[in-house]
């Protein structure tokens, strides 16, 4: 159906665009640049911040363009000099709420209100500061997300984020007028709240409110200590977006140089949480096929289908809080962080000759919800803290950027062994649907002694960046053991953004489905758009992200995690099978039912 | 159940569970118990399948549905314009004095709760006080203790 076109004209250039079509997207195209606060290309409209007001001839007030749809006839104008001086007083008014001390503060550098308090040349007081001191003392109560409300213009992206895409909702508008501000529930602290830790919030908050709880430090103190073999790990989705935050353009990936500076901040050894990503498939994809039989042929009622995937703690969290009832369909695995830290301090120590307790876990994240998962009580299974520190992938920048290491020069190094093979199929834990592959790879070929039938291994229909994803395959000519897999049409679900998991949710829920199988990721995009990664965000971006982490895989040798030796030669060696008592005792976890508020 | 939640799930009946039935239940709610407890707010996100930061965030936008709680009878005297040019301030004085209490506090026995509130609409008849409910236009400061008496101060 062809759309009605509008005729306009934007700085006194002609342009038709369809009907609906804001101002603000309609000067886009013509390349003038509206500044914009509270609009996000993630979000509904919101308009309440002003900043992106335009002249309109004819009307008697501006128009916000983020909120004003064309119209026919229209002349529009972006840049006049009532529009100057009116965003000029709207950045003011902004201030005059704000605590400004931008050299003390996580976002300076990469601000949106600082970026235009610099534009527009803001610098005298035109109106007195309003800021009360009861706002200055930020919420440090998560391991994750830290709130500074002295900070908050209240343009409430975080909430439509926690709300929209979410579908979580841990924030809200409180109270009115000057008494308006962003809370929690009764104003209780985060880590009290049902929030999740995802991060989301932080990718799309304009100023320095909500950044994540910074551990750089404390990485530094262990690198300093010489008593410290301190190990990194790094996830699948953080090669693929760490150039973003050094200048480089989304989708380029820097595996060999983010090596190269691991080793020139001075770890001891450079780690790669794909390896455990390999491992994750095989635990998860033998514990499937576990409860498919325990289901299909013991009848045992107490084994719960869908199976449901659990490396994203922010979806942990999520299922905690809000589906409590469903915990046993998650699989009992923990995440690849988790099963690396837990390893690092048992098999790999001793391999290395180092006591686990002097080894110190360092791990690079896309994730905030990470920090909250390595705090977790049940992840000690070493004997000590499994996982030390967590850094998001922005937070490596900001060391990389400190050790003074012109990463740009660097030539690219490859991964210390052991714990550093990994195969293509880790890699794609970092996309929506990445689980979802790698453990059809894995499963499919296991039950059948075939390569899964999809040409080049790649299964297209869990890739992508819609919602809900669906897919089935048939399985046929099984192995003898796995007879009562004969026929069998294996349905499969992956959902990534909290918003899609509780639509999924709450049709298996009431029985509307018959899924075997669901990966869900908390973020949208999965972890190549995690809360930790590079801002700023947006569908664009992440679907170069995607490209990028299937590319990374396409390039591998090897694409199947059982085909990693390093895997093999741990299941060998130390870990007896997978899903046997070792793999249970290091591996495997379990929840907890959390109040929702 | 407590007697919130068998209050909750009745208003629930009644009213429906879309997110448009949110604000007849809190209404209700805070008719019966005076303001809306943590456990009240949770207990109607529950039920109405919404979280309770959003219900939180709804309820404090409003000034008539209270989030801390509140005696068994809740005296507002309205503080804008046209009632405070008629001398709003001498009834707060002689309600703070006769209850001991100032604005935005609670009698011991939990019987009063004395706050201001913006216009009601009254402004032809002020000053205004309102007493749950009821609307008391044109007090003075001797009548609007009397009018206490009816609801039960003790002497
Ligand atoms: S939020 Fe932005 S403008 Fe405000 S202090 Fe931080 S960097 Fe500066
Ligand atoms: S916390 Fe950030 S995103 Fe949320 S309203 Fe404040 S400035 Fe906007
Ligand atoms: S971290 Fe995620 S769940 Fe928590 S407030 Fe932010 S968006 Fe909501
Ligand atoms: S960006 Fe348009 S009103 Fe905020
Ligand atoms: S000003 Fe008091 S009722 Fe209107």
């Amino acid at each position: 159906m062809s759309k009605y076109m509008v005729n306009l004209k934007i700085n006194n250039v002609p342009l038709a665009v369809e009907e609906g079509t804001t101002i603000l997207e309609a000067a886009k195209t013509l390349n003038f640049k509206i500044p914009t606060l509270c609009n996000h290309p993630d979000l509904t409209v919101a308009g309440n911040c002003r900043v992106c007001v335009v002249e309109v001839k004819g009307a008697r007030l501006l128009s916000a363009s983020c909120a004003t749809p064309v119209s026919e006839g229209m002349e529009v104008f972006t840049n006049s000099e009532k529009v100057r001086t009116s965003r000029k007083h709207i950045v003011e008014l902004l201030l005059s709420e704000h605590n400004s001390d931008c050299t003390k503060c996580k976002k300076n550098g990469n601000c949106e209100l600082q970026s235009l308090a610099l534009e527009y040349r803001v610098g005298d007081h035109t109106f007195l500061s309003v800021l009360k001191p009861k706002d200055l003392l930020p919420d440090l109560s998560s391991p994750s997300i830290v709130r500074d409300n002295s900070k908050c213009i209240r343009c409430q992206r975080c909430v439509r984020t926690c709300t929209e895409l979410q579908g979580v909702n841990a924030l809200c508008v409180a109270y009115k007028g000057d008494h308006q501000t962003i809370s929690t529930f009764m104003n209780k602290p985060m880590n009290e709240v049902v929030c999740t830790n995802c991060g989301q919030c932080i990718n799309r908050c304009p100023t320095g409110a909500l950044t994540e709880k910074n551990s750089v430090d404390f990485v530094w103190d262990a690198l300093y200590n010489q008593n410290k073999f301190v190990v990194v790990q790094t996830a699948p989705a953080v090669r693929i977006a760490l150039g973003e935050e050094l200048g480089y353009d989304p989708g380029e990936r820097v595996t060999g140089k983010m090596v190269a500076a691991l080793r020139k901040i001075g770890f001891n050894k450079v780690l790669d949480t794909d390896f455990t990503a390999d491992l994750t498939i095989l635990e998860e994809g033998f514990e499937l096929l576990n409860r498919l039989k325990s289901v299909l042929v013991d009848q045992d009622e107490t084994v719960k289908l869908p199976m449901m995937t659990s490396c994203s703690p922010g979806w942990i969290k999520f299922i905690e809080h809000i589906y409590p009832e469903m915990l046993g369909n998650l699989s009992t695995c923990k995440s690849p962080q988790q099963m690396f830290g837990a390893l690092a301090k048992t098999y790999y120590a001793e391999k290395v000759n180092v006591k686990a307790q002097d080894m110190i876990v360092v791990s690079i994240m896309p994730c905030t919800a990470k920090k909250f998962e390595c705090d977790r009580p049940e992840m000690r299974d070493s004997g000590f803290k499994d996982v030390d520190f967590v850094l998001t992938t922005r937070e490596l920048a900001l060391m990389i950027k400190q050790a003074g290491i012109d990463f740009r020069s660097l030539e690219p190094e490859a991964y210390d062994s052991i714990l550093g093979e990994s195969t293509g199929a880790g890699v794609i834990f970092g996309a929506t649907g990445g689980v979802m592959e790698a453990a059809l790879r894995t499963a499919y070929e296991v039950v059948t002694g075939r390569e899964v039938p999809f040409t080049n291994l790649e299964i297209k229909p869990v890739r992508g960046m819609e919602g809900v994803k669906e897919a089935s395959i048939k399985i046929k000519n099984v192995k003898p053991e796995f007879a009562h897999l004969e026929g069998v049409e294996l349905n499969v679900a992956v959902a990534h953004g909290l918003s899609n998991a509780r639509k999924v949710m709450d049709d298996v829920r009431d029985g509307k489905t018959n899924y075997h199988f669901i990966e869900v990721m908390g973020c949208p995009g999965g972890c190549l758009g995690g809360g930790g990664q590079p801002i700023p965000t947006s569908e664009e971006i992440r679907k170069k992200r995607a490209e990028a982490i299937y590319d990374e895989d396409h390039n591998m040798k090897l694409r199947k995690s059982h085909e990693n030796p390093e895997v093999t030669a741990l299941y060998e060696e130390f870990l007896g099978v997978p899903n046997g008592h070792k793999s249970h005792d290091l591996l495997h976890t379990h929840y907890k039912a959390r109040i929702r508020y | 159940m407590s007697t919130t939640e068998v209050l909750i799930s009745e208003l629930v009946e009644l009213h429906g569970r879309t997110r448009n039935s949110l604000m007849p239940i809190l209404q209700g709610v805070v008719q019966q118990e005076k303001y809306l407890s943590e456990d009240a707010m949770i207990t109607v996100a529950r039920e109405l399948n919404i979280s309770a930061a959003d219900v939180f965030g709804t309820a404090s936008f409003y000034t008539f549905l209270d989030t801390i709680p509140r005696g068994k009878n809740v005296v507002r005297v309205c503080k804008t314009i046209s009632c405070h040019m008629k001398n709003k301030e001498a009834i707060i004085r002689a309600l703070e004095d006769t209850l001991k209490i100032k604005v935005g506090e609670t009698t011991h026995d939990k019987q009063f709760t004395l706050l201001t509130a913006n216009c009601l609409g009254w402004c032809h008849k002020g000053p205004v006080m309102l007493v749950n409910d009821e609307v008391y236009p044109e007090v003075t400061p001797e009548t609007a203790v009397e009018i206490l008496n009816k609801y039960g101060r003790s002497k």
